[in-house]
């Protein structure tokens, strides 16, 4: 067993650690300290960033691979994902079979002993039955046993040598932020995940797609495909938005109208049909270059960073624009006036004075486009131009859905699956985006 | 006024020069011809006498930018991007694969476009800014808070999840209407009224915050508190002071997109079979036809590009400020 990187894990764990520099040097200045305290200060921005922080852990959980080599020759890449919920590969059913159910959804011809052939709903092959209760007795009290081992060490790590004061603090929400929210939220989704999680040992909970496959381990494998291209697309528009806007506003003359006509131009194209035409160049592409992957997961993974490269290099228009238009601004204040002054370099000013201003819109629209680029990835897949239709979506899943509301009697379980998943990810997404730009934006200031 | 027009649309042509540049690029750099003919002709048995003979029938065997074998001007005029792009600027979209004239067909499909998306844009601005207009009369009620926590929701779900309940309910379950198809003329009414209140539904979210935003910000103005101070109710307020300086901003956002219905919705007009421009647009992905896409591409910008044109003279209309 060895670790294996595909692209898109590389990438993902990029952004981790830029991110956690980002933050680093962020969270320095008290005043920005100050204000993201302000954002975590508002019960349902905790509440919706810790369950940002699941899909999160969820996708990096299913972001580390691991090629692993079978006696019998094969070496399949899994992730960690994979490895945890190895029994749900191998409880591949038939066909359809609704959530908790014991028997398939549609009857099968069964030839019986006396050779007379009857319609009969089969067993499924991997489910007993009669195991609700005491299964679901020991999920919850897994779940909640493992909620107050973490919230109780996080008390403790916080509380610097005051436990019990701490406690008291918490339950009577004294704090200055709501962790008393933030522990309930988290015990309520733990809880949650590890009933789903022991159940899924027994029980198909979310049910069957067509080809016997479990939803619930589908819905959770789509978790990183949406949060990948909601959060990697940022970091393909962040540079290309900040150089070019930056330096647009501050030198301004041919630069700037360079510039201008760039983005311009590039707006001017309806987004998807440039993402359309970017992805059917890479689809053909990618069939003259097979010796780029090789195997599937190798090919959806690329199919994956080609589509994050195309919507980050059609989406950066927006930002640069109100970057320009901010630098511009700011250009011609006194202290960028001073460090000119001082012979500071012009890198140097707007390296140091000037993309320092600009970091709430930066922030605000890096919140603010992480739903729409999830919610983009959905409609991407049904138009046929996203992601690999091999790979885990929601897109891909709501796709299939369609056809499956069609039948007599109807299919619900894979359209439910997905609208929970998605609803659950894109609303926090909202909330937490609304907080994130009233404490920032500061036209919101009173 | 005349020259003012004339101008922009002169600074028009540099933009879509450079669309035409980025799609020339898309389709015929990273997808050579060549491989464009393999692509046709099946990978297979092609020999390179057939390519060259399919290239010479497309008119694709010109060098891309630069013909060194010309003479004089020639050398950059007799290229394959000259050639494209001036039947683009003619409307010459070509034959699509299916050897169909392009521009016909979006001729054809342009009315079931509009037909869908037409009613469906005017009927969102009309319920969007009434609808922010009450809550911004019961501003920080408890009905504006609870309608803003809706608005969050309603944000929140796919476009994609809207059409399939919609159609489950109103057409499988109910049978109200039919569940795909189009007619022209009134008798595609039943056909029309479905994705015309699933659009009007979807947008309602992020159209209602959105007017209600920009009617706040008017109402901290002075001219309000003025007016209020003058003893005029503040219904009146809303719709004699509030509603036309809102106005400007909300005419930014609006008239852009106007040109831009022609095009149609993509989602829309292929999950209920309406023969637009949306769902030629799909099939046309579907079945890798560029000649489609690329004709579809540059429409769009242009209509873009005229949205923003209408956009600046609805300005001198709207806003007595504004002078040209």
């Amino acid at each position: 067993m060895t670790l294996f990187f595909l692209w898109t894990d590389i990438l993902v764990w990029t952004l981790v650690a830029v991110a956690a520099v980002g933050g680093w040097i962020l969270l320095r200045s008290p005043v920005s300290r100050q204000k993201w305290v302000m954002i975590f200060r508002s019960k349902i921005a905790m509440a919706s960033a810790i369950v940002l922080m699941f899909y999160l852990a969820f996708a990096l959980l299913d972001s580390v691979h691991f090629r692993v080599n079978k006696p019998n020759g094969g070496a399949p890449i899994v992730s960690l994902l994979d490895m945890a919920m190895a029994h749900q590969k191998d409880f591949s059913e038939r066909t359809y079979s609704a959530p908790f159910a014991t028997h398939e959804y549609t009857k099968s011809i069964v030839v019986n002993a006396e050779g007379r052939s009857t319609q009969r709903y089969l067993p499924l092959k991997y489910v007993q039955g009669g195991q609700m209760l005491s299964a679901s007795l020991k999920g919850i009290f897994t779940g909640i046993l493992l909620a107050i081992v973490l919230i109780g060490l996080h008390l403790l790590w916080r509380s610097k040598g005051n436990f019990s004061m701490r406690i008291k603090a918490v339950s009577r929400d004294e704090m200055q932020l709501p962790w008393r929210t933030a522990y309930g939220v988290f015990t309520l989704m733990t809880v949650l995940l590890a009933w789903l999680y022991v159940m899924s040992f027994s029980y198909h909970v979310l049910g069957t797609d067509k080809v016997g496959g479990d939803v619930f381990y589908a819905a959770l494998k789509s978790i990183r495909t949406g949060v990948l291209i909601g959060t990697l697309t940022t970091l393909v528009t962040l540079p290309l938005a900040i150089f070019l806007g930056v330096s647009a506003g501050y030198f301004r003359g041919w630069v700037d109208d360079l510039i201008q006509y760039l983005y311009t131009t590039l707006s001017s194209i309806p987004g998807v049909l440039l993402i359309a035409a970017g992805v059917l160049m890479m689809q053909v592409m990618m069939d003259n270059h097979p010796d780029w992957f090789s195997s599937t997961i190798e090919r959806s993974d690329l199919r994956l960073l080609f589509l994050i490269v195309i919507l980050g290099v059609t989406s950066w228009t927006g930002l640069c624009r109100m970057l320009r238009a901010e630098t511009l601004r700011i250009a011609k204040m006194d202290f960028v006036t001073a460090a000119k002054a001082f012979g500071v370099s012009k890198w140097r000013i707007m390296a140091r004075h000037i993309v320092p201003n600009l970091t709430h819109i930066i922030l605000i629209s890096i919140v603010l486009d992480f739903s729409g680029l999830v919610l983009a990835e959905a409609v991407l897949s049904y138009v046929g131009v996203g992601v690999d239709p091999t790979m885990y979506s929601w897109g891909n899943m709501i796709n299939q859905a369609r056809l499956e509301m069609a039948r007599e009697p109807m299919v619900w379980w894979s359209l439910f699956a997905s609208f929970i998943f998605m609803f659950i990810l894109v609303l926090a997404a909202n909330l937490f985006s609304d907080r994130v730009q009233q404490v920032l934006d500061p036209r919101n200031a009173q | 006024m005349l020259t003012y027009i004339i101008k922009r649309i002169l600074y028009a042509i540099p933009i879509l020069i450079g669309v035409n540049l980025i799609t020339f690029m898309l389709f015929f750099m990273v997808n050579t011809p060549d491989d464009m003919a393999r692509a046709q002709l099946g990978a297979k048995q092609t020999t390179p006498a057939m390519i060259i003979a399919w290239k010479a029938e497309k008119g694709y065997d010109k060098p891309l930018f630069y013909n060194a074998g010309a003479s004089g001007l020639q050398k950059v005029t007799d290229t394959l991007f000259v050639n494209e792009s001036l039947k683009l600027f003619m409307f010459d979209f070509g034959l699509s694969d299916a050897n169909r004239n392009i521009a016909e067909d979006i001729k054809a499909r342009m009315g079931p476009s509009l037909a869908i998306a037409l009613p469906t844009f005017l009927i969102a601005l009309v319920t969007n800014i009434s609808l922010a207009l009450l809550l911004v009369l019961f501003r920080g009620s408890v009905l504006d808070m609870s309608a803003m926590v809706v608005a969050v929701m309603i944000m929140s779900v796919s476009g994609l999840f809207y059409i399939i309940a919609g159609q489950v309910l109103f057409s499988k379950l109910w049978h109200w209407v039919p569940i795909s198809g189009y007619e022209s003329g009134w008798a595609g009414v039943k056909f029309v009224l479905l994705p015309v209140a699933i659009g009007v539904f979807a947008g309602l979210g992020s159209g209602v915050r959105w007017y209600r935003s920009i009617f706040l910000e008017q109402i901290h103005q002075d001219y309000v508190r003025t007016a209020r101070a003058k003893g005029l109710s503040e219904i009146a307020v809303l719709f004699r002071h509030v509603l036309p300086n809102g106005m400007l901003p909300i005419l930014t956002g609006v008239v852009v997109i106007i040109p831009s219905l022609f095009m149609g919705s993509l989602i829309m007009e292929s999950f209920f079979g309406i023969p637009g421009l949306g769902s030629y647009t799909i099939d046309a992905i579907n079945a890798q036809d560029f000649a489609i896409v690329k004709a579809m591409v540059f429409l769009g910008s242009v209509l873009y590009i005229v949205g923003l044109i209408v956009t600046d003279i609805s300005y001198t209309l709207f806003d007595p400020r504004v002078t040209l």
